[in-house]
C-alpha cells in the first residue's frame, strides 16, 4: 500500500470560529475514501485544505512526496512561490459542488484549457485527449456546446473530464451531486463509479450514503471539525461506536 | 332548466352564444391617435420655426463639407479614439489594482478614482494644458529631457485629460465586471494549476470584457461628444474649427448646426456598431445576456459617495 495523501494535524479557523480541530488522514493509491457528516461539520473545508484552496492555519498536507504549499527547510515549512503551489495543486483534480465551468468556453474548451496553458500541450494533442475523456463521461456529442446550454448533470460530467485532463494523482469531489436535480444524480455517480472501478484514487465529500456504502473502501464521518469514525463502510455505517455518529447516520438513513 | 336570463341582464346564457364565425371588433385606442397627432403637430411647429427662423440653411450646407470642418472632425475622431484607448487601458489597470491583495495598490487605485472622478473633466483639461506651469521641464533620466510646453501640446493635453478622466469611470466598471465573474471559476482555474496571471488573462478578463462591452459602447459615444471640450484648450478639433470660422463670418448658429450634424452622424455610426458588437458577443446562450442586462443596470446606477 503506497500512500498518496497524508494530512497531518490540519487546523482551520474562520475568525474566531474553529472549523477544523487538528485532522489526520491517510489515503493510499487506488483507494476511494468518502467523507460523510452533517452540514457544517467542516468536511468541505477539510477537502479544500487538502488542495490548499484554503490555507490551513496549522498542520500540513503531504501529497506524493511533497508538502503542499511549503518546502521543508531547516526544520521549518517555508512557503512556496505561487507558481510551484499551482503545480502541486494540479496534481489534485477537483470537482466542485457548483461545477465552476468556464462560462465563456465550450465544453471542449473547458477540458483543453489546463493541458494547454499549464502543461503546454499543443491544441491538437489536447483536443484529441479531451475528446477521449469526454467520450469516457458520455459528453463527446456536446463538445461544442457552452456550459449555459447543459443540464446540471452534464455540467458536472464535463467538470470531471476537465479535472481528469490534468492527469491528477488524486481526484477530490466536493459534494458533486448536491446541486443536482434528483433525476440527474445517477448519471454523475455512474461516472464516478466507473472511475473508482478503473483504480482512480478518490476523496469524496458526499451526502450519498448509498454511494459510499457501495463504492468506498473506507468512510470517514466528521462531526464538529473532528473525525469521529473511520473504517470500512459496512462497519462504520451499520455499527458506529460514537453516539453522535449513530444519531447522524440514523437521521440520514431514515 | 337553467334558461333564466331574465334574472340578470349581464349573464350570457349558453343559448345566446354566437357561432364561431362571429365578427370581432378589437378595442379602439382613440387616445393613441390623439396623442400621436399632437406630437406630430408639435414637431411640425418646431420644424417650421427653424425653417423660417434666422438661419441661412445654405450656409449650413456649404460648411458641412468645408475642409476645415472635415479636418476638425478628423481631429475629433482621433482625440476620441486615443482617449478611449487610454481610458480603457487605465480602467483595466486600476480596476485590477482595486481588487489586489496588496492594500497599497488598492489605495492607489481608490485615490485615482477619487481624484479624477471627483473633479470636472473641463477643469482637468485646463490643468493638463497648463501643467507646464507646475513642471517646466519633463526629465526622465536617459529617456526624455524636454520643455513641458513642447511635450504637452493641446492634442496631448486633450487625450490625457479625457482619457485619464474616462479611466477613472472605467476603473469602477472593470472592478464591477471582474467581481461579477463567479469566484468558483477562479478556484477551478487554480486547481488546474493556472497562475493568478493566467487566470486573470484567460478566464476572468475575457468574461469581464463581455460584461462591460455595452458600457464601453456608451463610453465611446460619450467620448466623441466630450472631445468638444478640447475646443477650450485651443485644440483644433471640429468645434474649435467652427468657432474660428464664425468669429470671422458671424454665422454662429449655422456653424454650430454643422457640428451638430457631424456629431449626430458619428454617434449614430457608433450606436449601430455597438448593437452589432453586442449581438456578436451575445451568441453563447441566454444566461450571458441576462447577466449583461443586470450589469448594465448596475453600471448606470449612481455610485454612493462612500464607494467612490
Amino acid at each position: 500500500m503506497t500512500l498518496a495523501v497524508k494530512a497531518v494535524g490540519i487546523r482551520k479557523s474562520f475568525g474566531s470560529h474553529e472549523v477544523l480541530k487538528g485532522l489526520d488522514l491517510e489515503v493510499a493509491y487506488g483507494e476511494v475514501l468518502c467523507i460523510l457528516g452533517p452540514s457544517g461539520s467542516g468536511k468541505s473545508t477539510f477537502l479544500r485544505c487538502i488542495n490548499h484552496l484554503e490555507t490551513p492555519n496549522g498542520g500540513y498536507v503531504w501529497v506524493d512526496g511533497a508538502i503542499m504549499g511549503y518546502e521543508l527547510s531547516r526544520g521549518a515549512l517555508e512557503g512556496l512561490p505561487v507558481k510551484r503551489l499551482r503545480a502541486q495543486q494540479s496534481q489534485l483534480g477537483m470537482v466542485f459542488q457548483h461545477f465552476n465551468l468556464f462560462a465563456h468556453r465550450t465544453v471542449l474548451g473547458n477540458v483543453i484549457e489546463g493541458p494547454m496553458v499549464v502543461r503546454g500541450l499543443s491544441r491538437a494533442e489536447a483536443e484529441a485527449r479531451a475528446m477521449g475523456l469526454l467520450e469516457q463521461v458520455g459528453m463527446a456529442a456536446k463538445a461544442s456546446s457552452y456550459p449555459s446550454q447543459l443540464s446540471g448533470g452534464q455540467k458536472q460530467r464535463v467538470a470531471i473530464a476537465r479535472a481528469l485532463a490534468m492527469e491528477p494523482r488524486v481526484m477530490l469531489f466536493d459534494e458533486p451531486t448536491s446541486a443536482l436535480d434528483p433525476e440527474l444524480v445517477g448519471e454523475v455517480l455512474e461516472v464516478m463509479r466507473n472511475l473508482a472501478r478503473g483504480g482512480t484514487t478518490m476523496i469524496v465529500v458526499t451526502h450519498e450514503i448509498g454511494f459510499a456504502r457501495e463504492v468506498a473502501d473506507r468512510v470517514v464521518v466528521m462531526i464538529d471539525g473532528e473525525i469521529r469514525e473511520m473504517g470500512v463502510p459496512t462497519h462504520v455505517l451499520s455499527n458506529p461506536g460514537d453516539p453522535r455518529v449513530r444519531s447522524f447516520l440514523s437521521r440520514v438513513l431514515a | 332548466m337553467h334558461h333564466s336570463h331574465s334574472s340578470s341582464t349581464s349573464a350570457l346564457s349558453l343559448a345566446d352564444l354566437p357561432g364561431p364565425d362571429v365578427a370581432i371588433r378589437p378595442l379602439h385606442h382613440p387616445w393613441r391617435w390623439i396623442s400621436g397627432g399632437l406630437v406630430i403637430l408639435l414637431l411640425a411647429v418646431i420644424g417650421r420655426a427653424f425653417a423660417v427662423g434666422q438661419i441661412q440653411w445654405t450656409v449650413v450646407g456649404e460648411f458641412l463639407t468645408a475642409g476645415v470642418i472635415i479636418t476638425g472632425f478628423g481631429w475629433t475622431l482621433l482625440i476620441s479614439a486615443c482617449a478611449l484607448v487610454l481610458g480603457v487601458l487605465l480602467g483595466f489597470a486600476f480596476g485590477i489594482m482595486r481588487l489586489s491583495e496588496n492594500p497599497i495598490l488598492r489605495f492607489a487605485a481608490w485615490l485615482y478614482v477619487w481624484v479624477f472622478r471627483g473633479t470636472p473633466v473641463l477643469l482637468q483639461l485646463l490643468i493638463w494644458f497648463n501643467i507646464a506651469l507646475v513642471f517646466p521641464r519633463l526629465y526622465i533620466p536617459g529617456l526624455i529631457d524636454a520643455r513641458m510646453v513642447d511635450v504637452v501640446t493641446p492634442f496631448v493635453a486633450a487625450v490625457l485629460g479625457l482619457g485619464v478622466n474616462e479611466g477613472s469611470y472605467l476603473t469602477e466598471v472593470v472592478r464591477g465586471g471582474i467581481s461579477s465573474v463567479d469566484k468558483g471559476q477562479k478556484e477551478a482555474a487554480h486547481t488546474l494549476g493556472m497562475t493568478p496571471g493566467q487566470t486573470m488573462r484567460r478566464i476572468i478578463l475575457p468574461q469581464t470584457l463581455r460584461l462591460i462591452l455595452p458600457v464601453l459602447g456608451n463610453s465611446a459615444i460619450g467620448m466623441l461628444k466630450f472631445s468638444s471640450l478640447a475646443a477650450t484648450i485651443a485644440m483644433g478639433e471640429m468645434l474649435n474649427a467652427a468657432q474660428r470660422i464664425y468669429f470671422i463670418n458671424g454665422a454662429v448658429i449655422e456653424l454650430l448646426f454643422v457640428c451638430a450634424v457631424w456629431y449626430l452622424a458619428g454617434t449614430t455610426v457608433l450606436s449601430i456598431g455597438q448593437y452589432y458588437l453586442e449581438r456578436h458577443f451575445g451568441r453563447d446562450g441566454a444566461a450571458a445576456t441576462r447577466e449583461r442586462r443586470w450589469f448594465k443596470g448596475w453600471a448606470r446606477r449612481p455610485v454612493a459617495p462612500g464607494e467612490a
